[in-house]
């Protein structure tokens, strides 16, 4: 595995597997009555959010007390960050206070990537969703939640497993990182949504586009809407709410289209009556909740590879040399 | 005045031949020439090309002085074999007056590396709303014939008709800067497979492509001159044909790093890719790189924007668009056009010098090599390979995209009007221009 985790393409098979196969394992000490291991003590992970985002940043923050990491949380607003410092310089200032991992959410697509490829700090960077490119410990737990209902079992992929994904793909760093990491995984994707919120460039993706949601939804195994931002309308990505809602959005009637044991999924946060009805929302085949608590595991899975994962031969302490030479 | 002798230049490519120049003037070419008293300079091996003329550089000067000065602008012009920068408009205060015009070609005067031609602005203040005074810029001492909002499109077709016309009485041009401003609204590259994939806001080739078309067409309507600024796409190319074919007095320009990179490098989002327009796909520039030997697009022009560090040392969406390329601009033609067998050296006189000349309506700059014209010259040494080595730049800035990069070529020496501004390939001290060129 890769010292740091910036894009869902960084991750082989193998190492997809692995994480989620970690992340099993994570969610046996999160159901003990003392829910924490000593896997990350007195190490330092920074939580680096430039964006709000009290879910994502939660999610990362349980997962890193449960390792037993010191945990910083380093968000923009009350900052230096606001009086305009650099994220040059704030990644100066955090590497001086030795940190081990960088957690970072920020507005701008390639933000993490910088980082990680700067010399502005040394320590492995996660991204936690940057701009409108990846959210990839997102799509981690999307696969891990498929898997368990879909695919149950240690060590096995997703192969055959028919996924659509409905909403604003071209906005979506939650897409962008499902696709990629399904498509490693073995899972047939289509992208549905009106052709005005599919990125120009799609046909290279890995995945097939539908604009037609109904003419997909007998043949999906797990139904992941995204939420549509309603400031999109005033751009004229689509007429009205009503009319989105009405051609792209979930209720019980194509609920009821889609076989018997398939699952619908949402990132959060759901915009009901838009994109999602309450009735789905609320029934018990949709895993909204469930994805919450599988992001604590997965984020710590990920945590325990790129940081303490001692204990596995192929994931060795890098040195400075094999770094440089990345 | 020194009377130098430059002995066995390949002039233009072509066979070996002396060169005397006395007075700021080429005085005789031949074989085996004699002049007594004179400075030889040994040219075996090198290419000898009319000085060069950029239509388009970025000398930031009033106002980002921390980003570059007419001095150090010209400095890096001269070491790139420029004997004339056309200066752009949008600086601070805005090139939008006789004043700040007149400044700027005096502060060239001054620094003596290299003419400076003003650029005036087309709008008050580049806001696309009121025509600036384009007659006052030209009566000045500055005698302003290019005109451009560079940096902003002149998008209202109205107000660019009207600057079309308007300049008719004078000579001058409008040079487009072709951006449509709504299909480009928060872009940040090249709308394509690779802004896809990277979450980053595309900047499609049609909001290019469409104002290109309405302004070739308006040109032809009111009679007047349009220049294309940075011409990045195919499908611009085509339309640019098209005008020409009909007759109408359209011209273009291509900046080196369209001819030679892609939208591919910005994978790695280093915003020193970061440019307006942005780079595109290697079909557009296989295009480009046809449609400059072929002579559809008239010039390279460079686009030369200095940034200072901190404005590139940061994340993408924030940063400042723009590259240096003065002094990088001729091995990059050399490599993408010459070495290719697209062009020879005739034809990078004519796209780096006679023709932006011509475009530029500048006296006494891309004239033929031959007796009783000006002694602008450059000489080039192509058999050189070198790496690019930012920090050698003379440029105040730092934002190249070539860091790194084996590039041939290597300017020698030029004159300005017989005046050695480069020797060895570094340009001479400051006081031995400042006041020395007549």
């Amino acid at each position: 595995m890769k010292r740091h985790l910036v894009s869902a393409a960084d991750l082989s098979h193998d190492d997809a597997l692995l994480i989620l196969d970690t992340a099993e394992e994570m969610a046996q000490v999160s159901a003990r009555a003392v829910k924490k291991l000593p896997t990350l003590r007195g190490r330092t992970v920074v939580n680096l959010f430039f964006e709000d985002s009290t879910r994502t940043r939660t999610s990362f923050e349980v997962a890193e007390k449960r390792l037993s990491a010191d945990v910083i949380n380093f968000s923009a607003k009350g900052s230096s960050v606001s009086k305009g410092e650099s994220l040059k310089d704030t990644a100066l200032t955090l590497q001086a206070m030795g940190a081990d991992a960088v957690v970072i959410r920020h507005g701008a697509s390639g933000a993490p990537l910088r980082l990680a490829e700067s010399d502005w700090l040394h320590g492995s960077v996660i991204n936690a969703g940057d701009g409108t490119h990846e959210h990839p410990t997102q799509a981690l737990l999307d696969a891990f939640t498929m898997r368990r209902h879909l695919a149950p079992g240690l060590g096995r992929d997703l192969s055959g497993r028919r996924v659509t994904i409905v909403g604003d793909i071209l906005h979506s760093r939650v897409a962008r990182s499902n696709v990629l990491l399904l498509a490693t995984l073995g899972a047939q994707v289509t992208l549905v949504a009106p052709p005005t919120l599919v990125p120009i460039g799609v046909e290279s993706w890995p995945c097939d586009v539908s604009y037609d949601l109904d003419s997909v939804l007998s043949k999906t195994d797990a139904l992941m809407m995204l939420r549509v931002q309603r400031e999109r309308m005033n751009a004229a990505f689509f007429p009205t709410e009503r009319e989105y809602s009405r051609r792209y959005g979930l209720d019980s009637l194509r609920m009821g289209a889609l076989p018997e044991h398939a699952i619908v999924m949402h990132p959060g946060p759901m915009v009901r009556g838009m994109e999602i009805t309450a009735e789905v929302a609320d029934s018990p085949r949709c895993t909204v909740v469930e994805q919450v608590a599988n992001g604590v595991s997965v984020r710590m899975a990920v945590l325990y590879l790129l940081l303490g994962g001692a204990t596995l031969a192929d994931h060795p302490t890098r040195t400075n040399a094999e770094e440089s030479t990345k | 005045m020194t009377t130098r002798l430059i002995r066995n230049a390949n002039l233009l490519g072509q066979d070996p031949q002396d060169v005397l120049i006395a007075d700021g003037v080429v005085q005789q070419i031949g074989t085996g020439l004699t002049a007594d008293g004179a400075t030889e300079l040994d040219a075996t091996g090198l290419v000898l090309l009319p000085g060069l003329v950029d239509l388009h550089t970025h000398l930031r000067e009033p106002g980002r002085e921390d980003a570059e000065t007419v001095h150090t602008g010209t400095r890096a012009a001269a070491r790139g074999g420029y004997t004339a920068v056309h200066a752009m408009a949008n600086t601070f205060p805005v090139a939008d007056t006789a004043g700040v015009v007149e400044q700027v070609w005096r502060l060239g005067r001054a620094s003596g590396y290299c003419d400076v031609q003003p650029v005036g602005a087309v709008t008050i203040g580049l806001e696309g709303k009121k025509l600036a005074e384009l007659g006052a810029m030209h009566d000045s001492a500055a005698g302003v014939r290019v005109f451009s909002d560079d940096g902003k499109c002149v998008d209202d077709a109205v107000i660019m008709r009207r600057a079309l016309e308007y300049v008719k009485a004078f000579d001058g041009v409008i040079a487009q800067h072709a951006q449509e401003p709504r299909l480009t609204e928060g872009a940040q590259m090249n709308e394509g497979t690779v802004s896809g994939e990277l979450g980053l806001a595309g900047w499609p080739a049609v909001a290019e492509e469409a104002i290109i078309a309405r302004d070739v067409l308006l040109a032809a309507h009111v009679g007047s001159r349009l220049h294309v600024c940075h011409v990045s796409t195919a499908g611009s190319v085509e339309i640019i044909r098209w005008a020409k074919a009909k007759g109408w007095d359209v011209t273009a320009e291509v900046t080196p790093h369209h001819l030679l990179l892609t939208d591919e490098l910005v994978r790695s989002y280093d915003p020193v890719y970061k440019v307006n327009p942005p780079l595109r796909t290697e079909a557009d520039v296989m295009a480009l790189r046809e449609a400059l030997a072929d002579g559809t697009i008239d010039a390279v022009a460079t686009d030369h924007a200095p940034h200072p560090a901190e404005d590139k040392d940061c994340e993408w969406a924030v940063a400042a668009m723009g590259m240096v390329g003065l002094e990088t601009a001729l091995s990059v033609v050399q490599h993408t056009m010459v070495d290719t067998g697209l062009m020879d050296w005739a034809g990078v006189a004519d796209r780096m010098s006679f023709r932006p000349a011509r475009i530029g309506r500048l006296a006494g700059h891309g004239r033929p090599v031959s007796p009783g014209e000006p002694a602008n010259l450059v000489l080039v040494d192509p058999a050189y390979r070198g790496t690019v080595i930012p920090e050698s730049f003379a440029t105040r800035s730092r934002n190249t995209p070539y860091r790194g990069l084996d590039l041939p070529g290597q300017v020698r020496a030029t004159f300005l009007r017989g005046v050695p501004t480069v020797l060895d390939g570094e340009p001479v001290a400051p006081e031995a221009v400042a006041g020395a060129v007549a």
